[in-house]
Parts: C-alpha cells; sequence; structure tokens
C-alpha cells in the first residue's frame, strides 16, 4: 500500500503512535461521557447559583438556594435523616453480608460458581418490585399482617410495620444485598492462604486468626462494599416514597419535588449539591477512618 | 462444603441469607396466582385469571416494546462504545487513559437522582425534547461502567500476541479486529450486552425524569402501583419480568465464564 503526501505521513504516524491510536479508540467513549455525564453536572452545579423567577431564570450568581438548602429547619432534618438511614443501612447490609461472602470464599470448593450466580440474580431483577415487595410484605392488610392474623397470633393488624424510617432501612438491606457481597468476596478470595497457614502454626487460635489476618487484609472490600452501599441510598427515592411514609421521607424527595411540582430547578440543583457533598465528606472521613482502624490492627 | 469446623454453621447462615435474599420477591408470583384483589393471608384459590387480564392489556405491551427497544439501544450503543475503549485501555499505553475510565465510572458514584435531573437541566437547556431518545442516553451512561468492566476483563484474558501475529502476518487494523479481536471477544461483548440491557431494562428513576410521553415498563408500573385494583396484574408481570430477568442472567454469566474457561479451545478452532 503506497502512501504519500501529508495524508500518508499521518497515518503513517498514527499507526506508529500507541497513544495516538489509543485516543482514537476511547474518543467516543469520551465524547459521550462529556456531553451526557460531565456537562449536565456543571450544568447542575451552575443551576445551583441562579434563581427561578417565576417562569424565568435569574442567572444573577447567587449563594440564596444554598442558603434554604442548609438553613432550612426541614431540609436540614431531611440531610441528616438520609445520611442516618442509608448509615444504618451500609451498616447492617456489610454485616450481614460478610459472612456469607466469607462462606462462599473458603467454605465452598466446587459450587462455587451456582453460589456466586445464585447472590447476583437479585442484583439483576427489578429494583422497584424488590422495593415494592417489602411495601405487600409490610402493609397494614400486607403478607405480615395477614399472616398472623389468619394464624390467629394477632387480633389488630401491626400498625408500626409500614411507613417508617425501619421500614426504609429493612427494605433497603435487602435490595442492596448483593452490591455487598461481591466486593467482599472478591477480596476474601483474593487473600494468599499460606498467610493463614503461617498464622495457624505460629499459635493463632481461628479468632485471633480472622481477627489478624483476614479481617484486615478483606477491609478493601468491605471499604468498598461500604461506599458502593451509601452513597447511592442516600439519594433513593423509590424506597422512602414507597415505604417510608411521612416519616421516612429523604432528600431525594424533595429534589424530585423542586423539578416536578414545584418547578424550582435552581433549589432542587443546589439540595443536590449539597446532598453531594454532605455525602463525599461522610464517605471520606469513614474511609479515612477505616484506613486508619486497618493500620492499627497490623 | 462443610468439612471444615464451623462449617455447618456458616453453612445454615448462608442458605437463611439466600432466604432472605429471595423470599420477599417471591410473594410477587406467589400473590400473583391468587384469586383475590387483596394481597393478603390466607390464600384464596389459584387462578390465572390476572395473567389473562395483564397480557390483554393494550398499554403494558407498549410499555414492554417501549422498554425493549430503549434497552437495547442502550446496550447496543453502550457496548458499541466500549469495544474500542476497553481495547485502547487493555492494549495501549494511553496517556490519560485512567481519567477516561474514571469519568465513565463516576456514573456508578453519583446517585440516579442526580445523574437525571442533571441531564433533564441539559436536554432542557439545549430544547431536546423528551422521548424515548432521551431515556436512552441516560441509559448509555449508566450503562457503560458495566459494558467497559466486562470487556476490558475479557480483553485481558486472552493472549494479545494473537493480535500481534495477525498484524505481523499483513492484516491490516480493521481485518485483525474483526477475524481475531472480535471473535475472541465475543463472549464479553454478548454479557456486555445483556448485562447492559438489564440495567436500562430494570431503571426507573433516570427514565422518571427523562421520559416523555411514552412510558417505559417500570415507568408504567410506578403509575399503576396506585390502583390497589390493578395490583394482580401488576404482580403477574413483575413475576414474568422476574423470571426472564434471571433467566438472562444466567445465560449471561454462562456464556462469560464459559467463554473464560474455552479460550484455548476456542484460539485451536
Amino acid at each position: 500500500m503506497a502512501q504519500d503526501g501529508l495524508a500518508g505521513r499521518l497515518v503513517h504516524a498514527y499507526r506508529r503512535s500507541e497513544a495516538a491510536r489509543g485516543l482514537l479508540l476511547l474518543s467516543p467513549t469520551l465524547a459521550i461521557m462529556l456531553t451526557a455525564l460531565a456537562a449536565p453536572m456543571v450544568l447542575l452545579a451552575l443551576y445551583s447559583f441562579w434563581t427561578q423567577d417565576g417562569y424565568a431564570l435569574n442567572t444573577q450568581p447567587t449563594l440564596a438556594q444554598y442558603a434554604t438548602s442548609l438553613g432550612r429547619p426541614t431540609y436540614r432534618a431531611l440531610f441528616y435523616r438520609s445520611i442516618e438511614i442509608s448509615a444504618v443501612v451500609t451498616f447492617i447490609t456489610v454485616l450481614l453480608a460478610y459472612p456469607m461472602a466469607y462462606f462462599v470464599a473458603f467454605r465452598v470448593e466446587k459450587t462455587k460458581f451456582v453460589w456466586l450466580i445464585l447472590l447476583t440474580i437479585p442484583f439483576w431483577t427489578s429494583y422497584l418490585l424488590r422495593v415494592f415487595a417489602w411495601k405487600l410484605i409490610l402493609g397494614y392488610n400486607g403478607v405480615i399482617n395477614s399472616g398472623l392474623m389468619s394464624l390467629g397470633l394477632i387480633r389488630q393488624p401491626l400498625e408500626f410495620l409500614l411507613y417508617n424510617p425501619t421500614a426504609v432501612v429493612v427494605t433497603l438491606a435487602h435490595a442492596w444485598a448483593p452490591f455487598a457481597i461481591l466486593p467482599i468476596y472478591v477480596s476474601l478470595e483474593k487473600i494468599d492462604r499460606s498467610l493463614l497457614d503461617a498464622a495457624a502454626d505460629l499459635g493463632d487460635g481461628p479468632v485471633r486468626r480472622f481477627l489478624r489476618v483476614t479481617l484486615p487484609l478483606s477491609l478493601p472490600g468491605v471499604i468498598g462494599a461500604a461506599v458502593l452501599i451509601f452513597v447511592p441510598t442516600t439519594g433513593d427515592y423509590v424506597t422512602p416514597t414507597l415505604v417510608g411514609g411521612s416519616g421516612g421521607v429523604m432528600i431525594a424527595n424533595v429534589i424530585e419535588e423542586q423539578f416536578d411540582k414545584v418547578g424550582n430547578w435552581p433549589l432542587g440543583a443546589a439540595l443536590a449539591m449539597a446532598s453531594m457533598a454532605a455525602v463525599g465528606i461522610v464517605t471520606f472521613l469513614f474511609v479515612a477512618a477505616m484506613r486508619a482502624a486497618a493500620a492499627r490492627i497490623r | 462444603m462443610a468439612r471444615k469446623r464451623g462449617g455447618f454453621g456458616l453453612l445454615a447462615y448462608a442458605v437463611l441469607y439466600l432466604a432472605f435474599l429471595y423470599v420477599p420477591v417471591l410473594f410477587l408470583p406467589l400473590f400473583s396466582f391468587n384469586n383475590s384483589t387483596f394481597i393478603a393471608f390466607p390464600l384464596s384459590g389459584f387462578t390465572t385469571q390476572w395473567y389473562g387480564q395483564m397480557f390483554a392489556d393494550e398499554a403494558v405491551q407498549q410499555a414492554l416494546f417501549n422498554s425493549l427497544r430503549v434497552g437495547a439501544a442502550a446496550a447496543l450503543a453502550a457496548t458499541a462504545l466500549a469495544l474500542p475503549a476497553a481495547k485502547a485501555l487493555t492494549r495501549y499505553r494511553v496517556p490519560g487513559g485512567a481519567a477516561v475510565l474514571g469519568l465513565t465510572n463516576l456514573s456508578l458514584f453519583i446517585p440516579e437522582i442526580v445523574l437525571g435531573i442533571s441531564l433533564l437541566i441539559l436536554l432542557s437547556a439545549l430544547g431536546i425534547p423528551l422521548s424515548l431518545w432521551t431515556v436512552t442516553l441516560g441509559h448509555i451512561v449508566v450503562c457503560a461502567p458495566f459494558a467497559i468492566t466486562v470487556l476490558m476483563s475479557r480483553m485481558e484474558g486472552f493472549d494479545k500476541n494473537l493480535e500481534e501475529a495477525s498484524l505481523d502476518l499483513g492484516e491490516n487494523g480493521w481485518m485483525t479486529f474483526w477475524r481475531v479481536t472480535f471473535p475472541l471477544a465475543l463472549p464479553g461483548v454478548i454479557s456486555s450486552l445483556l448485562l447492559s440491557f438489564m440495567v436500562s431494562f430494570d431503571d426507573f428513576l433516570i427514565a422518571y425524569f427523562l421520559v416523555g410521553n411514552d412510558a417505559t415498563l417500570p415507568i408504567y408500573i410506578w403509575g399503576q402501583l396506585r390502583f390497589p385494583y390493578k395490583l394482580p396484574s401488576v404482580l403477574a408481570l413483575g413475576a414474568m419480568i422476574l423470571v426472564t430477568s434471571a433467566i438472562l442472567v444466567v445465560v449471561a454469566e454462562w456464556v462469560r465464564s464459559h467463554g473464560l474457561k474455552d479460550r484455548h479451545t476456542m484460539v485451536g478452532a
């Protein structure tokens, strides 16, 4: 193939340069991500400094939306509640998932694949329906109440089951369970088994060995799982709407309101930015604390 | 399985854990066959009428069709973007490659509601009307990290010397891609398509902000949850979705792991 002139030299240079070829192959992804992810986030940040004047948008920069977001007691209470609910959910989900992941990593030998599939199926099946199932289970005339009544164990339906923060916690802990198992499993699977034998040979009992070898080495997976659950659950809308009631409203509900009924997009944008910042700070502190704790165990 | 000490306790825990994962969801199919509009015990009798009612509903068919279209388009687009990107990230040393990967994976760490409203703001600023296409765009963003992860792990799994051999033997870049890289990456491509499709098919919150007049299936279901008399046929629909997506997951995982195990025979073929 003979190539001459500028075009030929460019083609030649392109063929020789790994970086140019790599960038060309990456460019479609980069273009989509800049347009549909980065640009919208920048615009969201801009909106949070603007004001809604009736139907018009006032683009004079102001901190008024942040003052409202952080100053109004109802919003502040929702920030605290969202973070509290998500923190509890994260803690419960990781605590329950750890022994499960440990079981698959250390006890299962030939059927690992089957267990992993069983644990991932719920991850891919409808989130909406998994949350909705809990509304059916916890409802006034729901599965638990009607079940207990037809067994004759209670006379009146229990009203405390649905429409409260506990219902949100239970539902989220169930819906996000697979997100905890997989990262913890991966980090447990990576542990060099000879380290465990060494610990046993040097006289550590099973408990001591777990606390000094297995647990610290699996902490990256635990941290990953915690972040993967904590960050998205703080912004969950479906669960608080379906099972939260008025006591279980979370920050996503007021953000949604601003974009839907109320029509105050700048305030909604500021609420979203503030909640991401709050979640980011809490996550950073958590990861730092976990790393420090891991360093101390060793 | 339970040979080691403490094995039985852990096995019992694992079974209980699986029950916790599955039992709540299994109430949906259970009550979808119950002959009563009340979702409550005791069960009153077996019926398939809710399935009949669901299949006869034209709005369900339309929503299903919309979801299939969006899911297929998002899966194809995400995989088509991820395939060259995964090749670049696994085969070449690209300056800024890690940053592009980081940007793509960012969507995993931004709450879906924020992804939804920020795209809504952009689309409205550009004056683009909401439609199934805007939903598809949002879904491409959330599917991309899954597609890239699957394809990168697949491409790391086979020998890059095969591609170099093809180039040395005089095939050009395109032919090498189609005749060597693509067939070897095919199990990854299939599982990327299936997983992206499922992410899109399952998504409610992004579609909720970006959907126009045509509802996707989760949006349709959300709308029906307000009407108690519609619940049984929603349960029938939900049961169908659960069974179908469970089958798809098993197929996707099987294709992926089967492909990995068979890589030597595939190369020999």
